[in-house]
């Protein structure tokens, strides 16, 4: 058989998300931001919201998102991502508004903007990406950086009694009454790919119905910032990270998961 | 004619905002300003026509929340006082890289720091010549009258969009606070999804529809090439404001040996001023700067072959007369009065001032 003949409509069995561009991914190989971007498009694709959507980029890794993700996008100050959505939505109520942000980003400068819009219950959807580290600027501890993990500004490993505790943002967030579903996914295997889909499909389809904040984490690697390789450091995010922020929902309709 | 009520500056403000069919506002309470976020949630806009009120949870997230409605084209406006504007730079820097079109207010108290309530001026480097990080200008208007606070922001939207750039209504604790007369003009009805469309759909991010590419907001250009060529480009904006929006005022300049340059509250004392040392027969004019940026450069220049000296009045340690110096080349004496720390000059000590340090100095 030539392979002219397998290379066929009907035997398509993938294909690369139209909404995402065809730049070239600045992220490092082995990433899970590569994933997590692709599942977000797919997911506003499929749900007929590109001339619907504005996406906010960060301040980290993903500060150039809007290369990438083909819609309209706004790129915010560092850690103000929640505030520049609130901005949008409030003006543009029946607009689909979301934000990608890292965890430096999210739950270290930006934490006010994060904790007042889940108050507020902003009909925006936040989508986390936790990797532990600062992965832009090079390696440096993160609000997220587990105990004893080594990082450029933690070289000896993390220490609790020095440096404070890894902060759990997402549980704290869950507390609010302005959140509606809380959830957290990863990206490393097929089928984690396809529960956090699920799970950002759902906090998408909320906000369809102004049902408040739809927030979901996706705990990911970092193979740079870890020194590890890809495969390795998905191998450490199961056996250090899972442990500590452990995967599933947090908050289902307005309610803690119990 | 439109309705006349009698009427703080701050609320004048805010009742011009609703009128000139702004979109949203969002601010942090702060003294001497907030009964312009007060007045707001009060009058319930909304209601009226729409527009949008939110007290943020700081003056960072109320700039960054500017910055994520002003994306999408529409009129956004906040206010603030002096902590809080310098809070606001970070934002501000990204509103003008970005060139999105704004309008912030600084009711200006009186610093360092924590500083005082009372009315300042201090603020003049920090709202004209920039604030934040990077090359950048904001239009920068200068009240002087709580109907020039009402009439700002309906001139404020018109060039902060023909030019995408925050234009700045520099005021202080004495206009925002007084009482005065104004008219107030007939309201018009925000602009449509449709309006929005025509007016900047070339660049707001309001969705992007499969016939066109997508609507960016940024400003950040990793390749300093280009980071040189938007640099370029914002000068070239700058230079057009230059020789396009300098407003300013003049009074009994045709045959002053004298000039005061004053604006806003201190533009009032020195009109009185004026009018003091006239009756002594002193030849002196006051030139009152509407927009700080772009400074009155030439016109001032202009009066400088009738003049002996120049007296640069301002409710600070001396910011503005900076501008002054650079307007005049050097030609003609300038120098500085103004009480600061949040203390108001009265017209007699500025006309001290002229007698002592610009006639007989």
């Amino acid at each position: 058989m030539d392979i002219k003949d397998i290379i066929k409509e009907e035997n398509l069995v993938y294909s690369k998300t139209k909404l995402m561009t065809d730049n070239v991914l600045s992220y490092c190989p082995g990433c899970g931001h590569g994933t997590a971007h692709r599942i977000v498009m797919e997911i506003i694709d499929e749900m007929g919201l590109q001339s619907n959507t504005i996406g906010i980029a960060p301040v980290g890794c993903s500060v150039l998102a809007y290369d990438f993700m083909n819609i309209d996008m706004i790129q915010a100050a560092h850690g103000r991502a929640p505030a520049v959505a609130t901005g949008v939505k409030r003006t543009w109520p029946d607009k689909t508004v979301f934000t990608y942000q890292g965890d430096g980003d999210l739950a270290a400068i930006g934490t006010a903007e994060t904790i007042h819009a889940c108050n507020r219950g902003e009909n925006i959807t936040i989508i986390f990406i936790n990797n532990g580290i600062y992965g832009m600027t090079g390696g440096q501890m993160a609000p997220t950086t587990l105990e004893g993990m080594k990082t450029s500004t933690s070289p000896h490993g993390r220490d609790l009694k020095k440096m404070g505790n890894p902060l759990k943002i997402t549980e704290l967030i869950a507390q609010l009454p302005g959140t509606y579903y809380v959830s957290r996914q990863a990206v490393h295997t097929p089928a984690a790919v396809r529960k956090a889909k699920k799970a950002i499909r759902k906090a998408f389809e909320i906000q369809q119905e102004n049902k408040g904040l739809t927030f979901v984490e996706v705990v990911s690697n970092c193979n740079s910032g870890w020194k590890l390789p890809p495969v390795k450091s998905n191998q450490w995010m199961v056996e250090n990270m899972f442990p500590f922020y452990q995967l599933g929902d947090i908050k289902v309709d307005g309610e803690l998961v119990k | 004619m439109g309705e006349l009520k009698l009427m703080k500056g701050n609320e004048a403000i805010a009742e011009a905002a609703i009128r000139a069919g702004v979109d949203a506002y969002f601010g942090y309470p702060i003294t001497p300003q907030s009964e312009v976020i007060e007045y707001l949630t009060y009058e319930k806009p909304e209601e009226r026509t729409g527009m949008v009120v939110l007290q943020a949870e700081s003056e960072l997230a109320a700039i960054n929340m500017v910055y994520g409605a002003a994306s999408t084209g529409k009129k956004v406006l906040t206010s603030s006082s002096s902590p809080g504007i310098s809070l606001y730079q970070e934002g501000i820097s990204y509103i003008a890289g970005a060139e999105l079109p704004c309008v912030i207010a600084n009711v200006v108290r009186g610093g360092p720091g924590l500083g005082t309530i009372q009315p300042s001026q201090a603020d003049y480097f920090q709202s004209v010549k920039g604030g934040g990080h990077g090359d950048y200008r904001l239009l920068t208007l200068a009240p002087s009258s709580v109907q020039e606070m009402a009439d700002f922001v309906e001139l404020g939207f018109e060039i902060a969009f023909k030019y995408r750039n925050p234009v700045m209504i520099l005021t202080d604790g004495m206009i925002g606070q007084m009482m005065e007369k104004v008219e107030l003009k007939d309201p018009v009805p925000r602009w449509t999804d449709e309006q929005i469309q025509e007016i900047s759909g070339s660049w707001a991010t309001v969705g992007k529809p499969a016939n066109r590419e997508r609507n960016i907001v940024t400003s950040l250009y990793l390749d300093s090439a280009i980071m040189e060529q938007h640099n370029h480009h914002l000068q070239a904006k700058y230079r057009q404001m230059e020789a396009e929006e300098v407003r300013y005022e003049t009074f009994d300049t045709e045959d002053a040996e004298y000039l005061m340059v004053a604006y806003g509250s201190s533009a009032r004392i020195a009109q009185k001023s004026l009018t003091l040392a006239r009756a002594k027969g002193i030849k002196v004019g006051l030139l009152r700067p509407i927009t700080l940026y772009p400074f009155p450069a030439k016109p001032l220049l202009d009066l400088v072959p009738q003049l002996k000296g120049i007296l640069s009045v301002e409710m600070s340690a001396g910011q503005m007369i900076e501008d002054v110096r650079l307007s005049v080349e050097c030609k003609v004496p300038v120098v500085h009065f103004g009480r600061f720390g949040g203390i108001i000059h009265s017209p007699e000590e500025v006309l001290e001032a002229l007698e002592q340090k610009i006639i007989g100095g």
